[in-house]
Parts: structure tokens; sequence; C-alpha cells
């Protein structure tokens, strides 16, 4: 008891620990796809903003998702949400808690992609390359060219390669303007984010701690409750297997006692585990015998109370689940249970 | 009896986490796969498209393959749904929750594979690149329709003596780039939102089911490894009473044939055989006239 008690207390520690490292893997694993993405704006009028904001703004967003999918939790949360109330109240408190937690841990890979990214300047330059204030920083007197064909020359500001337009607004100019306006907005997304975590985690204990300590605790309790019923189950159909199989070959050896009506020689007393642990199975054609009726034939899902062997308590525990019922033969069987 | 069950505990959450464990691993593989295949499109008309779309879906066939092959739950799966009646009903609910869950592990690393290709964007710019329309590239507007084609398809090919520092190339593999990446990440927000909607909207609709299903499908995993188990232990068990037998046949049979008691210290362990030639008698008999698979 004490055993199932110390890992059931690791367990819990461990699901938040669990949700914590898989919520920093996910952390690493968006600044690593930033690093491995190939940005290559396409440097085409229209095309620009659609590009850099969906880069900025589309990866976040299955960020998010992915830390909810990724989540065991969600479904306990919407199982727990939906289920009918029975004889068990559903507490809110609880389900928001859970909720709560659930998308804060959510959140934190999607933060590190928007800051990665504006810090870095990329997609802010392509997205808004063409809205670069000219007046200022270049030359707009530049004969000859109409607003169209100006949109086109500043879309073509990321992609130095093929950038003819120095003389309307040098290129570097125009790129470390850009940049600087991404890398203060990445600044000042990340000081926003930690004032608000910083408050959030600061405020809380002043209000309504009490309640949240209850919420806390029940929403934990939800949690191991639900591992230990899939645990217990587990263990049940392992026992019901071991028992459903023991009993298909007694039923196969008594078939075979009754088919060729002799009964076995008596095996030699020093002989007697061995015996009873070959189930009755001696020879080359019971074997086949077996194996073919075990795929042919499968044993019913419904066990004999009597016959349960004495490592397993279900014999004393009541009814065993109830499936379609089998034929007892009524034969004289002799069979040696030594 | 604590011992066997935390054991047998371990392993049942473990036949999860092992099929778990496999599929993040071939997910990894193809991702590894894919950076280490050298991509090298042929720069010709016909062949382009051929092999920039075989990259993109063949391997994913592959992979979805492996993923079929390496998880032993379809086995499992295959013979529940073909076997005969007999004593025991068939549920098919649980046939087509081991199905979909089979299928849904088999399905990421394809998945993986496809969108990195698109991410990356050289398979499609190598399919597409003879599609572009030329009016849109200053380079390639103004050539004969044969010869456009031809150095679009040569697009994909930077090293090329045409396309080397071409402006235009760089244009049209950049244009078609762009659109390969918005398709890669769609795809990708796609079946994110999917698998979403499907955990949050499960345990809505026939939670009851759902988790009957869930149970017996684990219980004929078990009971499979259990039956395994069994079988493996009776042969143990068989072979070791039936070699015992034989030995008790070989001795019976030198003691016919010569004089020499065996002392009975050493005598159980040694089996009445304490010669060379005895012991290569035994051996050949062994060989040459297995005994019958009867200990009864």
């Amino acid at each position: 008891m004490d055993k199932f008690r110390m890992i059931f207390q690791f367990l819990q520690s461990n699901q938040e620990s669990f949700m914590n490292g898989i919520c920093g893997i996910m952390a690493l694993a968006s600044a690593q796809m930033y690093s491995a993405f190939d940005f290559s704006c396409p440097c085409l009028p229209h095309y620009n903003l659609a590009y850099g904001l969906g880069i900025l703004l589309v990866p976040p967003f299955i960020l998010f998702l992915l830390g909810f999918v990724l989540n065991n939790n969600i479904s306990m949360l919407a199982e727990e949400w939906r289920r009918p109330q029975g004889q068990r109240g559903k507490d809110r408190a609880v389900l928001r808690y859970m909720f709560c937690s659930m998308a804060q841990r959510a959140m934190i890979a999607p933060a590190v992609w928007v800051s990665v990214t504006l810090l870095d300047g990329k997609c802010i330059t392509c997205a808004f390359c063409t809205s670069v204030p000219v007046e200022t920083l270049g030359n707009a007197n530049h004969p000859s060219l109409s607003q169209r064909e100006m949109k086109q020359v500043l879309a073509r500001i990321p992609c130095k390669e093929i950038y003819d337009g120095q003389e309307l607004i040098a290129n570097e100019v125009a790129i470390r303007y850009l940049r600087c306006i991404s890398q203060a907005l990445g600044w000042c997304f990340v000081l926003l984010m930690t004032t608000l975590v910083f408050l959030v985690r600061s405020l809380r204990p002043c209000f309504t701690q009490a309640a949240f300590l209850k919420s806390r605790y029940w929403s934990h309790y939800i949690d191991i409750e639900r591992k230990l019923f899939d645990e217990t189950c587990a263990e049940h159909a392992r026992s019901f297997a071991k028992v459903c199989i023991q009993q298909f070959f007694e039923g196969m050896s008594t078939d075979l006692v009754a088919v060729h009506c002799h009964p076995p020689r008596k095996a030699p007393a020093d002989a007697g585990e061995a015996t009873e642990k070959l189930l009755g199975i001696t020879d080359q054609g019971t074997m086949n015998m077996a194996l073919k009726s075990w795929h042919r034939c499968k044993p019913p899902l419904h066990l004999h109370p009597p016959a349960l062997p004495s490592g397993n308590g279900w014999a004393a525990e009541g009814q065993p689940p109830t499936h379609t019922p089998v034929h007892r033969r009524e034969t004289a069987a002799y069979y040696s249970r030594v | 009896m604590d011992c066997f069950r935390m054991i047998f505990q371990y392993f049942q959450s473990n036949s999860e986490s092992v099929m778990n464990g496999i599929c993040g691993l071939l997910a990894l593989a193809s991702v590894k796969m894919y950076t280490c295949f050298d991509f090298s499109c042929p720069c010709l008309p016909q062949y382009n498209m051929a092999y920039g779309l075989g990259i993109m879906f063949v391997p994913p066939i592959a992979l979805f393959l492996c993923g079929l092959i390496l998880n032993r739950q379809s086995l499992v799966m295959l013979e529940e749904w073909r076997r005969p009646q007999g004593h025991r009903k068939k549920d098919l609910a649980v046939i087509r929750y081991m199905c979909s869950s089979i299928m849904q592990r088999a399905m990421v690393a394809p998945v993986i594979w496809i969108i990195v290709t698109l991410l990356d964007g050289k398979c499609l710019i190598c399919a597409f690149s003879s599609s572009v329309d030329p009016e849109k590239f200053v380079g390639f507007a103004s050539t004969s329709p044969v010869q456009v084609q031809q150095l679009l398809a040569k697009v994909p090919c930077k090293d090329d003596e045409l396309m080397r520092n071409n402006t235009s190339r760089k244009a049209v593999s950049r244009y078609l780039r762009c659109w390969s990446q918005a398709l890669g990440w769609s795809i990708l927000l796609i079946l994110t939102m999917a698998a979403f909607l499907t955990r949050w909207l499960r345990p809505c609709f026939n939670q009851a089911a759902l988790l009957q299903a869930r149970h017996w499908s684990n219980y004929i995993d078990i009971e499979q490894k259990i039956f395994e188990e069994t079988c493996c232990e009776h042969s143990r068990l068989f072979a070791h009473t039936c070699i015992l037998h034989f030995f008790e046949s070989m001795q019976q049979e030198i003691k016919l044939h010569s004089f020499s008691l065996p002392r009975e210290g050493e005598g159980n362990l040694l089996r009445g055989i304490t010669d060379q030639d005895q012991m290569n008698k035994l051996l050949k008999m062994w060989y040459y006239e297995k005994p019958p698979l009867d200990v009864s």
C-alpha cells in the first residue's frame, strides 16, 4: 500500500513537471523552427504583406493549438465539463482553473515565436517595406515613377540582389529603419508579456487564495482519480485475461479426455508441479488443436467462478462480467490435479 | 504478487508509450531523411513535374506503410477482424477504435515529410517552374514559347550557365517558394485545428462507448500477450520434460548394454552418461532420431 502511495505521489508531482517539461520543449522547438525556417520574402507588392504577417501570426496560432493538443488534460477537462451530474456535483471553479492552467502553458511557445520573429526583423521588413516613408528617408522627388512602379521598387527592398531603387531610397537605410522598428516592437512585446506574468503571479495570492487552493486540489484529484481508474481497469483486464486463458487450456484438456475416452496415466509424484504447469497438454497434436481452437473459437468473456486459482481474489468478489454464457459440459472426466 | 503486479502495470502502460515512441522516431527519421536526401531537379521540361511530385508523394506512402508494419497493434486488429466468431461475439466498435488509433499514428511521419517538403520549397519549385505565367517576369516575357518552357524548366538549377545570376530566375524561385511555404503552413494549420477539435469534442459525444471500446481493445492486446507468454512457458516445460524423458530412455539403454552402475552421488546430474562414447551416442541419437512430441 505504501509503495502505491509513493508511486502515486510521484506521478502527481510528475504530471505538473511533465507538462512544464513539454512546455519548455515546445518553446525551444519554436525558436529552433524559426532559425531552421528559410524565410524568403517574395518581393512582390501585394504578396509581401500577406507573407510577412502570415509568418508572424500563423505559426504562433499553430503552436498555441499544439500546446492544447499535447496536453493530456484537455480530454479530462472536456469529459468533466460534459459528464452528467449524477451523484457528484460539478464545480465550475475547478473547470476554470484547469482551463486557465492549460491556456497559460500553451501561450509560452507562441510568445517565444513572436518575440524571436520581431527581434530578428525579417518579417516586419518584408511586410512593411512598401510603407517606408520615402519623403523623410530618401529622395521623394525622384522623377518618372508612378505610384505602382514605386511600390514595385520598394517591394524589392528585402531582396538585396535584385533591388534597383538605390537612387530612390538606399537599401541599407530602409532596412535599418524597418529593423529598428521591428526590434522596438519586439522588446516592447517581451516587456509587456513579462509584466503581465509578474502581475498575475504576484497579485493572485492577494485575491481569493483560499478558493484557488481548493480548485487546484480538486483539479489534481480529478486527474489522479482518472489515472487510478485506468490503472485499475488495466489490472483487471490482466487478471481477467490470465484466468480466461487458464480456463481455456483446462477446457481443452477436458474436451480431449472426453473425446479420447481414456484417463491420462498418473504422473509420478516428483513431476507433479511440471505436469500441472503443462496445463494437461502433453503432445504435439493437442497443442496444435489448442492453437487452432484459440484462433477459430476464442473462449467467451465469461469466467467460471469455482475454477479460479488461489492466487487471485476474483472468486470471492462477486459476479464475473456477463457475456455469452458458456455451456457446461456434463461429462465424467478424469484428470489429475496433483 | 505485488512485484509481478507492478511489472505488469509497467508493461501495460508501456505498450502505448512504445507505440508513441515508434511514431515519434519515425517522424524524426522522416525529417532526417529529407535533410540527408540530395534533391537534384532534372531541369528538363517533362521530367520536372514527375520528379518533384514523385519526391513529394512517394516517400510518404513508404513511411505510412512502415508505420503500419512497425505497429504491433495492426496485426492484433487484423486477427480480431478476421477470426471466426466462435463463442465470443465480435464488437465492431472495438475494431473501429483500434483501426483509427493505428491510422492516426501511422499518418504522422508522412504528414511531416509533406510539410517539411513544402516549407523547404524545392519540390514545388522543381515541379511547377514550367507552369508559371512568363508575362509576370521580365526576363521571360519576350521569348518564343518553346524557349520560354525550356528556360523556365531550368529555373531550379542555380548553377546552369544560362541561369547563373539571372534576376528573373530568382524572382520566379521566390514566387514559387512563397506559395509553397504558404501551402505548407496552411496544411499544418488545418491539421492542428482538426487534432484540437477532435481532442476537445470527442468526450462530448458518446464518451461511455469510447471508454468501453478503449478498455476492450487494451484487453485484446493484453490477452494476446499473456497467451504468447503462456505458450512460451508451456513450450519451455514441454521441452524440459521431453529432454528428461530422452535422457532417461538413453540411460535405460546404456544400463542394458553395459554393466557399470553409476555412483549414486553425481549419478542424478550425469544421468547415467559417464564417458565419451556414451555422450557421442546420445548426441547422434538426438540428431538422427529426435524423440516424439509426446510426454504423456
